[in-house]
């Protein structure tokens, strides 16, 4: 009987010398692929010819708003947790660790951009001016949105792995043809999606109808190491950002957790993909230092050491130590933004609490956009069903 | 004109009178699609307007939701039935429910155009009927004309309709030849419509089946039975009070559909019109259809699909009661 090959979390020798008799020159190792990384772990800025440009033209206010969404979005992925634990929220699906991938990208974006998030994007949503407690409607169970996407051009979560990167695409096209037809800006959409779901067939075939129609759209892939709890090396033997080159549009990687960076990767994405050049695939490297969920534990799969290892490259503690040796921030500023974060807090707090769902009419009356026989017979019976309670309590009284 | 060529002209109609139109499917183009439904429209609308894809059907529905989003009308070509399997998440998951979870916020008119059956003596996974998958997705609409005329005129009414639309077309009947008057609207393509009057039996058929229930009719009224077929025409929403009003007139009904009987329609049909003609009823409805297997071989298929032979036997089961 020949050996069963299971997928393994290292990369192997033997499958590294298979990669080079395919083509695959380089070690297929992450910490081998060339990444953009502008500012360091001790928060000191190295310049890049083509990506520095993007930072120039960043404003002293600005630069300190980049830091401030961080840690707002992480103060309120930390109330959005404890709410769950308290029992008003079905479940939490946190971000923590990953604010430089969203902040970074999602401030790069326009208003009309359009953007397909998965359903960790919470800094995304919070850079396109989405009132953070809506995101909490989904968790809570009063709807499976949240939010009316066309006011901030940022769509629903989807929670069917990799579908919007589909939709992403579709809608991309859309926008190109408006521009040909006068009929509105140059845009682009941005597709997220992890490494997890870069394994499904939706991503390939996203990508496929992208490169083809050379529609404006910038695939960002957060790789977060973990697909709940399978690590990144049973998706792929190769960093994601090689599979670019196969569909024929750019791939760069860039350090997620520097989000100056991922900033100036995703300006100068969204610049190629708005000026008709086609698409652009962004991997961020990237840590999910949290859960998966509220409903998963990290300790049955990895170990306390890589996350301590991921902890130092933080995101804000790199931005802060920047800011503060460049004398733009102080501890007044730390603490202003800390309340910043605490008032969001009770904001969501206050707004969840009071949260609840329309009757199962409401649900009735969306299945479809126009009338509906079926419809109407069954949310009659429902009504008449509903309401013989009423009468015969009515009458016990 | 031929079923086809009244596809072909209803999308032609479609492309000219609305500018968001567009169609989308492996091989339309140039080739004009397997069965020639797209026939000559590239080469009038352009390769802006009909689209040959990428060959990847979850990447056709995946896409076309994007551009409905978008406020674009995408018009998708399943090249057939058995392949519009690796678009089912994105049908089922994605597009059926996207106007619902959006409370009702987004809409996305998208059609899916799927040819559909057996009877052409194809290889495997060219035959099958797998509508009821789809009838049972809340959030679609599924409709199927069994008329050139119909054909013409449903197009066009699924492009318009508000929600997503699955236009099963009856491949075996492409070739059919009919009138179409393209002046007159046609009909509510969400209604069934009574084909052929009659008051011993009601025979409910759909698609390829419309024309072997009329002839099992015929051969019945031969045998001294008045025999009242309806063509169903919407598969979701199911028009029941047409069928109810029908029953209760002839006392007997039989559904026929290529589908196999189990979990099938005709179980659908039959429960409810159980429900609501219960004291009509001179029999139990009785189910004419596909057996439980997969679509058999080509050389055997006649024995699979029912015919007039197998709805007369029904019938005579339902006058034995």
């Amino acid at each position: 009987m020949a050996e069963v090959h299971l997928p393994t979390t290292e990369f192997e020798e033997a499958d590294a010398a298979h990669g080079n008799q395919h083509g695959v020159t380089d070690e297929p190792n992450a910490d081998a692929e060339p990444m953009v990384s502008l500012l360091s772990v001790e928060g000191e800025l190295t310049r890049d010819e083509t990506y520095s440009p993007y930072l120039d033209a960043l404003s002293a206010e600005e630069l300190l708003s980049f830091y401030s969404d961080m840690a707002t979005v992480r103060r309120f992925d930390q109330e959005a947790t404890a709410l769950q634990r308290q029992g008003e929220l079905a479940m939490w699906v946190p971000m923590t660790g990953q604010e430089g991938a969203q902040i970074g990208s999602g401030r790069a974006s326009k208003p009309a951009d359009y953007i397909f998030p998965t359903y960790r994007e919470h800094g995304v949503a919070l850079t396109r001016g989405l009132d953070l407690s809506l995101l909490l409607r989904q968790f809570r169970g009063v709807s499976n949105a949240g939010w009316d996407p066309r006011e901030t051009n940022f769509h629903m979560y989807t929670l069917v792995l990799a579908a919007q990167t589909l939709h992403a695409v579709g809608y991309a096209m859309g926008m190109a043809r408006d521009v040909a037809a006068g009929l509105a800006e140059a845009a682009a959409t941005i597709a997220y999606f992890g490494d997890g779901a870069s394994s499904e067939g939706d991503v390939h075939e996203s990508m496929v109808f992208a490169a083809s129609y050379q529609a404006p759209v910038v695939f960002f892939c957060q790789n977060n190491r973990w697909a709940i709890s399978v690590p990144f090396e049973v998706q792929s033997k190769v960093p994601l950002v090689r599979r670019a080159g196969g569909y024929g549009f750019p791939g760069i990687r860039v350090d997620g957790n520097d989000v100056l960076a991922v900033y100036a990767v995703t300006q100068w994405a969204l610049e190629h993909a708005r000026s008709g050049k086609g698409p652009v695939l962004i991997e961020a490297d990237t840590y999910r230092l949290g859960a998966h969920t509220t409903a998963d534990d990290p300790t049955k799969y990895r170990d306390r050491a890589q996350e301590d290892a991921w902890r130092l490259k933080d995101p804000l503690l790199r931005l802060e130590k920047y800011l503060r040796s460049l004398g733009l921030a102080d501890d007044e500023f730390f603490a202003k933004v800390s309340a910043v974060g605490d008032e969001l807090a009770a904001h969501v707090r206050a707004a969840v609490v009071t949260m609840s769902a329309k009757d199962i009419g409401a649900s009735f009356a969306n299945v479809y956009a126009t009338a509906h026989p079926l419809i109407a017979e069954e949310s009659a019976w429902q009504r008449a069903y509903e309401a013989s309670f009423a009468d015969a309590e009515g009458v016990a009284e | 004109m031929t079923m086809a060529k009244a596809i072909n002209a209803g999308l032609r109609a479609t492309l000219a009178n609305n500018p968001k139109s567009l169609l989308m499917g492996e091989d339309i183009g140039d080739l004009g699609g397997v069965y020639r439904v797209t026939e000559g429209l590239k080469k009038e609308f352009g390769a802006h307007r009909v689209m040959d894809t990428p060959l990847a059907e979850s990447g056709i529905v995946g896409t076309a939701i994007g551009l409905a989003l978008r406020g674009y009308q995408p018009i998708c070509e399943i090249q057939f039935d058995g392949f519009v399997f690796p678009a089912f998440n994105q049908i089922t998951t994605q597009l059926a429910k996207m106007h619902s979870r959006s409370e009702g916020n987004l809409h996305v008119p998208v059609v899916i155009r799927i040819p559909y059956g057996g009877g052409i003596g194809s290889i495997e996974h060219h035959s099958e009927s797998p509508e009821a998958l789809f009838a049972h997705t809340a959030g679609l609409r599924i409709i199927t004309p069994s008329t050139p005329a119909d054909a013409y005129w449903m197009i066009q009414q699924a492009v318009e309709c508000p929600d997503p639309v699955i236009f099963f077309e009856p491949k075996r009947r492409y070739w059919l030849k009919g009138d179409v008057d393209t002046e007159t609207a046609g009909q509510d393509p969400f209604t069934a419509s009574v084909v052929r009057a009659g008051t011993d039996a009601t025979v409910v058929a759909y698609g390829p089946l419309v024309p072997v229930a009329l002839s099992a009719a015929e051969a019945a009224a031969a045998d001294g039975h008045s025999v009242e077929v309806i063509d169903l025409r919407s598969l979701s929403p199911i028009d029941f009070d047409t069928i109810e009003a029908s029953v209760k007139k002839t006392g007997r009904l039989i559904v026929a559909h290529e589908a196999p009987t189990f979990g099938g329609l005709g179980g659908e049909i039959a429960a409810r019109i159980s429900e609501r003609c219960f004291y009509s009823l001179e029999a139990p409805a009785i189910r004419v259809g596909g057996f439980h297997m997969p679509y058999p071989i080509a050389k055997v298929e006649e024995s699979y699909l029912p015919d007039i032979d197998r709805i007369l036997e029904a019938l005579e089961r339902a006058f034995a009661y």
